[in-house]
């Protein structure tokens, strides 16, 4: 077990907002860093806290179309998908901070309920070109 | 992360990416992390550190509209 017993409470409590059933594919190699292995222990134990989550491990290299289609060129990745996919992704070892990141983002996109003020939701539905954000974080 | 995520629900058009800076080090050498969190929106506008939502929503117009200001 990676989780504590508190962890697996707190995100327990979590997740009594999910809504629609959310989907969790985890990018990995075989031969690749004990990351990968970690990642889907992390996913494993997370989805197995809800009847609402689902996890899919897919191969980097097997799985390539798939990888191409979802945009994902390097492991671990994590893709978050609920009633479609939104465009969250983890590249890297959700763990510590991100691993709060990672719980809230299958929260939201379950509920598909931005919690944003109804002017940025605004200005948001107006845009007309893709918009890639990247967030570099730590663990810490 | 959470701004960013929660964007990426709001709109159809934002894809946001999660990514540990260390476990990437060519990654974040290749967008001068020296400091967590930072955002880089559409390779065009970066600030460092957390920003409130007024300002992280004007920073992604920027990089969209190439107007705009910070804050």
């Amino acid at each position: 077990m990676i989780l504590s017993e508190k962890d697996r409470e707190a995100v327990k409590k979590e997740f009594e907002k999910l809504a629609d059933p959310v989907k969790v594919t985890v990018f990995s190699q075989e031969l690749g860093s004990e990351t990968c292995q970690q990642t889907e222990r992390l996913v494993r134990e997370v989805v197995l806290l809800t009847d609402k989550a689902s996890m899919e491990v897919l191969n980097l290299v097997l799985d390539r179309e798939k990888a191409n289609a979802y945009g994902v060129d390097r492991v671990p990745a994590v893709v978050v998908e609920g009633a479609k996919d939104y465009g969250i992704r983890f590249f890297g070892l959700p763990a510590g901070y991100e691993f709060t990141n990672l719980v809230d983002a299958i929260v939201v996109a379950s509920t598909g309920k931005p919690a944003l003020s109804q002017e940025t939701q605004a200005a948001l539905a107006g845009l007309r070109s893709p918009v890639h954000i990247k967030v570099f974080a730590t663990p810490t | 992360m959470r701004l960013a995520q929660h964007m990426a629900v709001a709109s159809d058009q934002i894809r946001a990416d999660c990514i540990e800076a260390n476990e990437f080090p060519e990654w974040s050498q290749q967008y001068r992390v020296m400091a967590v969190p930072k955002v880089v929106i559409n390779d065009r506008v970066q600030f460092e550190g957390a920003l409130p939502e007024r300002d992280f929503l004007s920073a992604v117009l920027r990089a969209v509209n190439g107007g705009g200001t910070l804050g």
